[in-house]
């Protein structure tokens, strides 16, 4: 197969991400000549093991959507690989295939969508939603294809009498189902889920969360769950990953994450979720000033200006990805230095 | 005596297929400074009950019923909903007295006017400053809500604006005037995490040094409990459940609030599976004669709790609750409950 590269040792692994950027032009005048980089996603590293999910958090405008499409391939990275195990042993660069070998990848990940309301056709009934997969990717046609539409709709609590009905007639915790079976159908290994609660109302998200996770224990799937809900991630997520403006900045075991992070961003972003809980007050770090633009973003660590244990270095060199303590990775000068507040 | 005193609000959309009984006799009264939240999920009349206040309901909208007392700063009391929507009574009560934080920044100001012109109206309205004093106030106010380079932002355009700065710019129009109650209808839903927690401390800092009151609508339990001092937890257009914060936390009586609470993931609390409530929301339109929640309760009562609408009762000091496991009282009809 085309895009095969060096294969990572470790074999619960089914996901692996190097060096993954994407840069958008910025184009000025008639000409459309390129004046400049949006660096929407820059240099991200990090891998899923099988029967695993790894929350993306961060605020709007640091990457988290942009790189859930590229590694589902519905952009095209600027640069990086993607490597997916499609069958037991063979890796494939997803970021490199093109035409009918892409289309035969596909079958093996898939995505949810954050609004179940503009996600979901409304010209087409249930039936043809969660189906079309299965015939875009040549799996089943017929009368196979409508009874593996059956089992699926069953599995994410809908009846086949609903098969017939158009999204309309459903309600927002219904069609987040109707997604959910349509990303399901087709088996895969890997579902991108971008966003995939926060459109719905609490006691209904409740609900999808549940699902979410007994599919996984199912079916061994591996999520890759996007999300700015601190709550949320906690709840589904075996390790979880910071980003801002377009960088990693730490990657830890949620419990680790939660409890001991290690980069500023991280304290600060945890310090502000709001809990739940009249009686546990804790001092809350007010973060000064706004996100960083990522068409001009600040020198040295972008998160400098808002940092307050920022230096001399921090504006001056960007600090790099290392891996601080087991399966804990960190991009900070300081991390080794500072004792930061966890979340309880 | 209570600042703001809303009475039994009704208001219905009436649509080709029926009733929307979006708010259906609604009361709450706001203290002096006080903080209270009215929360619920979307589709139980929590915003609309918000437009009720300043008269923002449009065809086919309409106000049935109600009244919203309320006390104004020279210390005179006027029934809010009884001034026709558009006259000069009502334009001199809407940014003075009360005023609202939309939820949405962006679509909530005009985006063909400047930031500066939008804010300076709420001061040409409702004082006889002069256009150089009205602009050095307006540069005051921007500096306050923490907008960098006022001078500047004065003659921007919203779209040139980030959220953050839009939703700052919010406040400093609603809290312009010093108004007596300041609603904020989910304002910081649109807003990312740290903005959140940079708005909701503002806003408490503003209401303390004016001596405001406020009214937070959200659906977020956590803002809430952070945040206000007296909630009603609605349900299809209703105040289910009202008491202070904390014991609404420790001890919440309606079958609704226990299962909502017990539904939302906790920071630093992890579970291994959420507990939820079956169902979703029903539809408001032309609703039976029962308990809302009926349909969803765990507790229901088959016979008993869709025969009839229980009535909000006091259970213990301030703690209200609509249940039929409370109390046998059943709501008093009136003309517009079987239409």
């Amino acid at each position: 197969m085309s895009g095969r590269e060096s294969e990572p040792d470790n074999d619960q692994r089914i996901l692996d991400v190097h060096g993954l950027t994407k840069y958008f032009d910025i184009t000025k005048g008639f000409l459309r000549r390129v004046v400049g980089h949006v660096r929407a996603v820059d240099d991200v590293n990090l891998y899923l093991n099988a029967g695993e999910t790894l929350a993306i958090v961060g605020e709007s405008g640091s990457g988290k959507t942009t790189l859930g499409r590229m590694i589902v391939r519905a952009i095209d990275p600027t640069r990086g690989a993607v490597l997916l195990r499609t069958d037991s042993a063979e890796w494939t660069d997803v970021s490199k295939l093109q035409g009918e070998e892409l289309r035969a990848a596909r079958r093996h990940f898939h995505m949810i969508f954050q609004d179940p309301y503009s996600s979901l056709d409304p010209r087409m009934t249930v039936l043809d939603i969660v189906k079309e997969p299965l015939t875009y990717n040549k799996i089943a046609g017929g009368s196979e294809a409508q009874e593996r539409v059956v089992a699926t709709l069953k599995l994410v609590g809908l009846s086949d009498q609903q098969m017939g009905h158009y999204p309309h007639a459903f309600s927002g915790g219904q069609r987040q189902r109707i997604g959910i079976a349509r990303s399901l159908v087709c088996k895969p290994k890997l579902i991108v889920c971008d966003e995939a609660v926060s459109a719905l109302d609490v006691s209904v998200q409740a609900q999808i969360l549940n699902l979410l996770k007994d599919l996984q224990a199912q079916f061994g799937l591996s999520y890759l769950f996007i999300a700015h809900d601190i709550a949320v991630v906690e709840f589904i997520a075996h390790r979880v990953s910071v980003m801002y403006v377009g960088k990693m900045v730490e990657l830890a075991k949620t419990n680790e994450l939660f409890s001991q992070p290690r980069h500023p961003y991280t304290e600060a972003l945890l310090s502000a979720v709001p809990i739940p809980e009249p009686n546990r007050t804790r001092s809350r770090i007010i973060l000064r000033g706004e996100v960083a633009n990522p068409a001009n973003p600040p020198s040295g660590c972008y998160f400098h200006p808002r940092c307050l244990y920022a230096t001399e270095q921090c504006r001056n060199e960007t600090p790099e990805w290392r891996e601080i303590s087991p399966e804990h990775f960190v991009a900070c000068h300081h991390a080794d230095n500072l004792t930061l507040k966890g979340m309880v | 005596m209570n600042r703001l005193d809303v009475r039994n609000l009704k208001t219905y959309f009436f649509l080709d297929r029926g009733i929307l009984k979006a708010v259906d006799g609604v009361s709450f009264t706001v203290g002096d400074q006080e903080t209270i939240g009215i929360i619920g999920e979307s589709g139980c009349g929590k915003s609309i009950t918000a437009q009720s206040l300043l008269q923002l309901i449009v065809p086919p909208g309409e106000i049935v019923k109600g009244r919203a007392l309320l006390r104004c700063k020279d210390g005179s009391t006027v029934d809010i909903l009884g001034l026709k929507p558009n006259s000069n009574a009502m334009r001199t009560i809407c940014g003075n007295e009360i005023s609202i934080v939309f939820q949405e920044p962006m679509t909530s100001f005009s985006p063909v006017h400047t930031i500066g012109f939008q804010i300076s109206e709420m001061f040409t309205l409702h004082t006889s400053l002069k256009p150089a004093e009205i602009r050095e106030r307006v540069l005051e106010l921007l500096q306050r809500v923490g907008i960098s380079n006022p001078a500047q932002r004065f003659d921007e355009y919203p779209h040139q604006l980030s959220g953050g700065m839009r939703q700052r710019a919010m406040i400093a129009m609603a809290l312009s005037c010093k108004p007596q109650i300041v609603i904020a209808d989910e304002p910081t839903t649109a807003l990312d995490v740290t903005i959140q927690a940079q708005i909701l401390e503002l806003m408490k800092e503003l209401q303390q040094e004016a001596d405001m009151s406020a009214v937070y609508i959200t659906h977020n339990m956590a803002v809430i409990a952070e945040n206000v001092d007296r909630v009603y937890v609605m349900y299809l257009g209703r105040v289910v459940e009202s008491t202070t914060t904390q014991r609404l936390f420790e001890n919440p009586l309606h079958p609704y609030t226990q299962k909502l609470l017990r539904s939302i993931p906790r920071p630093g609390r992890r579970v291994d599976r959420l507990e939820i409530i079956e169902g979703s929301v029903p539809n408001a339109i032309d609703p039976p004669v029962q308990c809302g929640f009926f349909s969803r309760c765990p507790a229901a009562m088959p016979g008993k709790c869709n025969q009839a609408v229980p009535e909000l009762i006091e259970i213990e000091e301030g703690h209200f609750v609509r249940c039929f496991l409370y109390s046998d009282h059943t709501e008093p009809e009136d003309e517009w409950t079987r239409i």
